[in-house]
C-alpha cells in the first residue's frame, strides 16, 4: 500500500499536475466566496477546459475545486453571517458574533487552520479506510440511516435555547416545512397550496439564507453601524490568536474531523447536518457553555474541522459505489464520467492508484486553500469596519443572487422574503433558528428512511445492532445536552428581567398563534393524504400541538420569569434601532417587485442608486462608483459562469 | 428626502439604465428567422455564426442527462457550421417537468434553443400528468440516444437464469423504487407481467440508492441501466453476488424488439415472457412495449419545434454526422456515454415516434394497473 501512496504522491507533484491542482484551488476559492454558488458553478466554468486534459491533471483540477469550497465559504459565514455553503451553517452561530466583537480575523484564522487540519486528517483516515470501506458502508441500512437522522435531531437538545417549549416547536415547525412537497413514500403532494414551486419542496439554500442571513442583515440595517460595533475592540494580528485557539482546542478538532469523515462516508446522510452534529458535540463536551452562541471560538473550530473532513469522507460512496455523498460530489461524479473514469468497485482494485491520487489531491488542495485564505484573513476582515449602509446593498444583492441560483425561478426571491420574515420573527421572539433548520434538513431523511425500514424490517429494525448502538449514542447525546443549550438572547433576557419593564406580549402571541395555525393546517393536510403519504406530518403535528397550545397559555398568563416570554424588540436599549422593523422588508420587497417587472439587473441599478442616496447618504461620485461596481460584478459573473438573472415581465 | 437627493437618484438611475440597455442592445443577437412580412429569412451555412445555442437540460448538474449534453457540447460547437457557442442550461425540478415546461413556454423555431429529454420526461407526458405543459406532438427530434437495462437478482433466491423464474413466483419480493411514475414503471410492470410477487418500496433517490439496497440485502431483485450495470453490477456477478436475469432489449432499424447489443448473452424481456407461455401481442404486451420504447428505446431525445426550418435541422444533422466520424469522439464516447449509437434523421424520427406515441387504451391500461396495484390516482 505504501508504494501505491508514494506513487500517487509522485504523480501529484509532477509540476504540470500540481499546477492544475493549484488552478482548481484558486477557482474553488473565488467561486466559494459567493454563497449558494458552490461546486456547480465552478464545474460549469471548468468543464470546457478539462476536456482533452490528462486524466490525473483533470482530476487534480476537479478535486482542487471541490476541496476548498467549504474553506472559502467560511468568509461569508463569519464576516457577514451568511451561510456560505450547506455545511458551514453552524459556523455562523459563533463566527458572526466574533466578527461583531471585532475579532473577525481571529475567527477566520482559527477556522482556516481547522479546515486545513480537517482536510488532512480526513485524507489520512481514508488512506487506511479505503480498503475496507465497501463492507463498512454496507452496514448502514435504511434502519441505521433512520436512527442516524434521529441522532441528528437529538442535537436540537443542545441548540434549542432556554425555552424548551419553543425549541421543540421550532424543530417541529422545521420538520413540517421540510415535508412540504412530494411525499417520499407515495409521491403525493403535501401542503403545496396550489403553488407549483412547492412541488419539489423548499430548497435548503433559500431556507438557510432566509433563516440566518436575512434577520442579521435586517438587524444591522436598522442599527446602521459597522458589523464590528464601535465599542468592540478591533484586534490587529488576530490571526495569531486564531492559531493559538486551534492549538488549545486540538482534541476537539480531532474528534470533529473524525465525526466529519464518518458522517461524510455514509451515503444518504448528506453533508448538511455534519456541521450541526460537530457543533452539538462541542457543546456537549464543554464544561463552560455560557459563551456558545455569543462568540465562542470552539463553535467555529468544531464545524470547520468537520466540514472539510466531510468532503474526504464523501469521496468514499462516490468513488466506490458511484453514489454521490454530497451535492458537490454529484458534480464531481459527473465530471469524472466526462473525463472517462467510471466509479465502481474497481476503484479499490485495478484503479486503486487513481483513488489514492484523488485522496491526496484533496489533502494538498486543503493545505493550499486554507493557507491562501489564512493569508487573506487579516485584510478581508477589515470589511467588518465598513459602515453597514454601504455594505447592505451588496449583501442584499448577494443573498438574492444566491437564492435565485436555487431553482432559477422568481419565486426563489419571494420565498426568501417570506421565510426571511419568519426568520426575523423567530430571532426577535427567541425561537431557536438552529432547531428549525435541523428539523428542516432532516425531515426528508427521517421520513423516507422510516418508511423504508418499516417496509423492509418492520419491528425487527429495533433489534439490529447498528440501530441499538446509534440509539445509545442518541441517549448519551441527549443526556449531555440537559446541562445547557445555546441561546443567542441570554444577555438580552437578563437585561429585560433586571429592568422589570412591563412587556407588550401581543406581537409574540400573534406569531405563536400563526405557527399553531400552520401546525393545524399541516394536520388537516396530512389527514387528506393516504396513510403512507400523511403519517409523518401527522405524527409531527400531533406531537407539536400540545407544545403550541402550552406556549400560547404561557404567553397569555404572563409569567415574567419564564424563558418562553421574550421580545428582543422590547428588551434592547432605546435608540438601538434607527428604523422600524418593517423597513428592511420594504426595501427588499421593493427590489423583488421591481425585478419581477423590469428584470433583476435594472432593478439592482435602481435599488443601489436610491438606497445609497437616501439611506447611506452618499454623493454623486460614491453612489456612481458603488452602483457601477455592483452591476459590473453581477454581469461579469453572469457572463463567465453562464448564470441567468430573473427576467421582468415588462421587458 | 430632499430635492438634491431626489435629483441625484433620478439622474443616476436614468444614466445607468440607459448605459445598461445600450450595452444589452449592442451585444444582443438578432435571432428573428422571419422577415417583417412573415416570410423566412434565408438560412445559409453561416446561420449559427456568432450565435449562442441554449441546450436546456431539465436535470441537475452531474446526472445522466447532464453528462449526455455536456459530452456532446464541444462536438456541436466544433462541427456545427459557423461554430456557435453551445451552453447547457440546467433547469431541474418536478422530475424534469419544470425545465421541459419552460422550454415549451419560451422556445422559438430558430434552432437556438433545444431541449434534451429523458425517459423521466416522457413518463409523466404519457400518463397525462396535469403539470405537463409540453407536447411532443409539437416537436421533432434532432438526435436520439437509447439505453438498455438489465434485471438481476440475488443468488439467495436459488435461481441461475430467467428460465427458472417460475420457481420464485410465490416468494414475496421487494423492489427499491424511485416512485410509481418514474422510469421504474417499466421494471415494475415487467415484474407483474412475469407473474412475480414484487412489491415496490418508494422513496429511493436514484437507481444508485436502489443498487446499494440490493448490496445490503434489503432487496433481492433490482435493475440498472446499461452503463451502471457494466461498471457496478458485473463485478458482483463475477463474485457470485448477483445473477443476471434479462435485459429490456433494444429497438432495431425497423422498431422491432431485439436483444440488447451490449448484452447479447442475455435474453430480452420478450423472450422470457414468451417462454412463460404468453404471446407477444394483445393490450398487455403493447402497453409494455410502448412504455419500454419511451423509457429505454428513445430514452434521450434532443428536440426542436416542428416548425423549425429544414435548413436549420439539416445543419444539425450534418454536424452530428460529422461528429460521429470524429476520431476523438469515437475514442471517448464508449467510455463516457456507453455503446449505443446516437441516431439522426429517419432513424431518430422512427424512435421518436415509438417513444412518444401511445394509444389511448394502452395509457388507460397502465393507469388502471397503477391504480389497482399501488392505489394511485392519476
Amino acid at each position: 500500500m505504501i508504494d501505491l501512496v508514494l506513487q500517487a504522491f509522485q504523480s501529484l507533484f509532477d509540476p504540470s499536475n500540481f499546477m492544475f491542482l493549484v488552478l482548481g484551488v484558486l477557482l474553488g476559492l473565488v467561486v466559494g466566496v459567493f454563497p449558494g454558488l458552490g461546486g456547480i458553478a465552478g464545474l460549469s466554468l471548468l468543464l470546457p477546459f478539462i476536456y482533452g486534459m490528462d486524466q490525473v491533471a483533470a482530476l487534480a483540477t476537479l478535486v482542487g475545486l471541490v476541496a476548498v469550497i467549504p474553506t472559502s465559504a467560511t468568509f461569508s459565514s463569519i464576516l457577514m453571517g451568511i451561510p456560505g455553503s450547506s455545511s458551514s451553517q453552524a459556523t455562523v452561530l459563533d463566527g458572526f458574533p466574533l466578527s461583531k466583537k471585532g475579532q473577525a480575523s481571529r475567527a477566520l484564522s482559527a477556522s482556516f487552520i481547522s479546515s486545513l487540519f480537517g482536510g488532512l486528517f480526513g485524507a489520512i483516515i481514508l488512506t487506511f479506510f479505503v480498503q475496507i470501506a465497501r463492507p463498512v458502508i454496507l452496514i448502514f441500512g435504511s434502519a441505521e440511516l433512520f436512527m442516524l437522522a434521529i441522532f441528528g435531531l437529538s442535537m436540537v437538545g443542545s441548540l434549542s435555547g432556554k425555552s424548551v417549549v419553543k425549541g421543540v416547536l421550532a424543530c417541529a415547525f422545521g420538520l413540517l416545512i421540510g415535508s412540504i412537497g412530494a411525499a417520499p413514500a407515495t409521491g403525493e403532494f403535501r401542503m403545496i397550496f396550489g403553488i407549483n414551486y412547492l412541488y419539489d419542496g423548499l430548497p435548503l439554500v433559500i431556507i438557510a439564507l432566509s433563516i440566518f442571513a436575512f434577520p442579521e442583515i435586517s438587524e444591522l440595517f436598522r442599527k446602521d453601524r459597522a458589523i464590528a460595533s464601535d465599542e468592540a475592540e478591533f484586534k490587529t494580528n488576530g490571526w495569531l490568536d486564531g492559531v493559538k485557539d486551534f492549538i488549545k482546542h486540538k482534541w476537539l478538532a480531532i474528534r470533529c474531523a473524525g465525526i466529519g469523515t464518518i458522517v461524510g462516508a455514509i451515503p444518504g446522510m448528506g453533508g448538511s447536518v455534519v456541521d450541526w452534529i460537530a457543533y452539538g458535540h462541542a457543546m456537549q463536551t464543554s464544561k463552560d457553555k455560557d459563551h456558545f452562541g455569543k462568540g465562542d471560538i470552539r463553535g467555529v473550530i468544531a464545524p470547520e474541522s468537520a466540514n472539510n473532513a466531510k468532503e474526504g469522507g464523501a469521496l468514499m460512496p462516490t468513488l466506490l459505489f458511484g453514489i454521490p455523498g454530497s451535492g458537490s460530489m454529484a458534480v464531481f461524479l459527473g465530471g469524472m464520467v466526462l473525463i472517462g473514469i467510471e466509479a465502481g468497485p474497481s476503484m479499490v482494485t485495478t484503479d486503486i492508484s487513481l483513488t489514492y491520487s484523488i485522496i491526496w489531491s484533496l489533502a494538498i488542495a486543503n493545505v493550499i486553500g486554507a493557507g491562501l485564505s489564512l493569508f487573506l484573513s487579516e485584510p478581508i476582515s477589515l470589511l467588518t469596519r465598513i459602515r453597514f449602509s454601504l455594505l447592505a446593498p451588496f449583501m442584499i444583492m448577494v443573498i438574492s443572487f444566491a437564492a435565485f441560483q436555487a431553482t432559477k425561478d422568481m419565486t426563489d426571491l419571494w420565498m426568501l422574503l417570506v421565510f426571511g420574515l419568519i426568520g426575523t420573527f423567530m430571532k426577535r421572539f427567541g425561537w431557536s433558528r438552529p432547531a428549525f433548520l435541523i428539523g428542516f434538513v432532516l425531515a426528508a431523511q427521517a421520513e423516507s428512511y422510516l418508511n423504508m425500514s418499516v417496509q423492509f424490517y418492520s419491528w425487527s429494525m429495533f433489534v439490529r445492532p447498528g440501530v441499538i448502538i446509534i440509539m445509545i449514542l442518541t441517549l448519551i447525546s441527549l443526556y449531555f445536552s440537559r446541562k445547557g443549550s445555546v441561546d443567542e438572547n441570554v444577555e438580552l433576557m437578563e437585561k429585560a428581567n433586571i429592568g422589570g419593564k412591563s412587556m407588550n406580549r401581543t406581537p409574540q402571541l400573534i406569531f405563536a398563534i400563526a405557527v399553531l395555525v400552520f401546525i393545524v393546517i399541516a394536520l388537516i393536510d396530512a389527514y387528506k393524504q393516504s396513510f403512507l403519504g400523511g403519517a409523518f406530518p401527522m405524527i409531527i403535528s400531533l406531537l407539536a400541538l400540545p407544545f403550541g397550545i402550552g406556549l400560547i397559555y404561557i404567553l397569555y398568563k404572563n409569567d415574567p420569569k419564564s424563558a418562553s416570554v421574550f421580545d428582543a424588540e422590547q428588551a434592547v436599549d432605546e435608540g438601538t434601532f434607527k428604523s422600524p422593523w418593517y423597513e428592511p422588508m420594504l426595501w427588499i420587497g421593493g427590489l423583488y417587485a421591481l425585478s419581477g417587472l423590469i428584470g433583476f439587473v435594472p432593478a439592482i441599478i435602481l435599488f443601489f442608486v436610491s438606497f445609497l442616496t437616501f439611506k447611506a447618504k452618499t454623493l454623486w461620485l460614491k453612489t456612481s462608483l458603488l452602483t457601477g461596481g455592483a452591476v459590473l460584478m453581477l454581469t461579469l459573473f453572469g457572463y463567465f459562469l453562464n448564470l441567468k438573472f430573473p427576467e421582468g415581465i415588462l421587458f | 428626502m430632499n430635492k438634491q437627493q431626489l435629483k441625484q437618484t433620478l439622474l443616476l438611475s436614468l444614466s445607468f439604465l440607459l448605459l445598461y440597455y445600450t450595452v444589452v442592445y449592442v451585444f444582443s443577437e438578432k435571432t428573428d428567422i422571419k422577415n417583417e412580412d412573415g416570410s423566412f429569412v434565408e438560412i445559409g451555412n453561416d446561420y449559427f455564426k456568432n450565435k449562442t445555442i441554449e441546450w436546456i437540460i431539465p436535470f441537475k448538474e452531474g446526472g445522466g442527462g447532464d453528462t449526455w449534453a455536456r459530452f456532446n457540447l464541444p462536438y456541436f460547437t466544433k462541427h456545427l457550421s459557423g461554430n456557435p457557442v453551445v451552453v447547457v442550461n440546467n433547469i431541474p425540478g418536478g422530475g424534469s417537468i419544470k425545465g421541459a415546461n419552460l422550454f415549451a413556454d419560451r422556445v422559438k423555431p430558430d434552432g437556438l434553443m433545444i431541449l434534451g429529454t429523458s425517459g423521466t420526461t416522457q413518463m409523466p407526458y404519457l400518463l397525462d400528468d396535469p403539470r405537463v405543459r409540453y407536447d411532443y406532438k409539437k416537436y421533432k427530434p434532432l438526435m436520439s440516444y437509447p439505453t438498455g437495462g438489465v434485471v438481476y437478482c440475488s443468488p439467495s433466491l436459488g435461481i441461475n437464469s430467467a428460465t427458472d423464474l417460475h420457481k420464485i413466483k410465490d416468494i414475496p419480493l421487494k423492489y427499491a423504487s424511485q416512485g410509481p411514475t418514474s422510469l421504474d414503471i417499466v421494471p415494475m410492470f415487467s415484474f407483474d407481467l412475469l407473474g412475480l410477487n414484487v412489491d415496490a418500496v418508494f422513496g429511493f433517490r436514484g437507481r444508485g440508492a436502489g443498487r446499494l439496497a440490493f448490496e445490503r440485502g434489503e432487496v433481492l431483485i433490482d435493475y440498472q441501466t446499461s452503463s451502471a450495470y457494466i461498471k457496478n453490477v458485473k463485478p458482483l456477478v463475477a463474485m457470485g453476488d448477483a445473477v443476471p436475469l434479462f435485459s429490456f432489449g433494444a429497438l432495431d432499424e425497423n422498431g422491432n424488439l431485439v436483444r440488447d447489443p451490449s448484452f447479447p448473452e442475455l435474453p430480452h424481456f420478450g423472450e422470457v415472457y414468451e417462454q412463460l407461455g404468453y404471446s407477444l401481442e394483445g393490450l398487455k404486451w403493447d402497453t409494455w412495449f410502448a412504455f419500454m420504447s419511451a423509457g429505454f428505446g428513445g430514452m434521450k431525445l434532443l428536440l426542436t419545434p416542428k416548425e423549425t426550418p429544414d435548413e436549420i435541422v439539416s445543419l444539425y444533422r450534418e454536424a452530428i454526422m460529422a461528429m460521429k466520424k470524429d476520431e476523438k469522439y469515437k475514442k471517448e464516447k464508449p467510455v463516457a456515454l456507453g455503446f449505443y449509437e446516437q441516431s439522426v434523421g429517419e432513424k431518430a424520427e422512427k424512435i421518436f415516434n415509438l417513444a412518444t406515441n401511445i394509444k389511448k387504451e394502452e395509457k388507460e391500461y397502465m393507469k388502471n394497473w397503477l391504480r389497482e396495484k399501488y392505489d394511485l390516482n392519476i
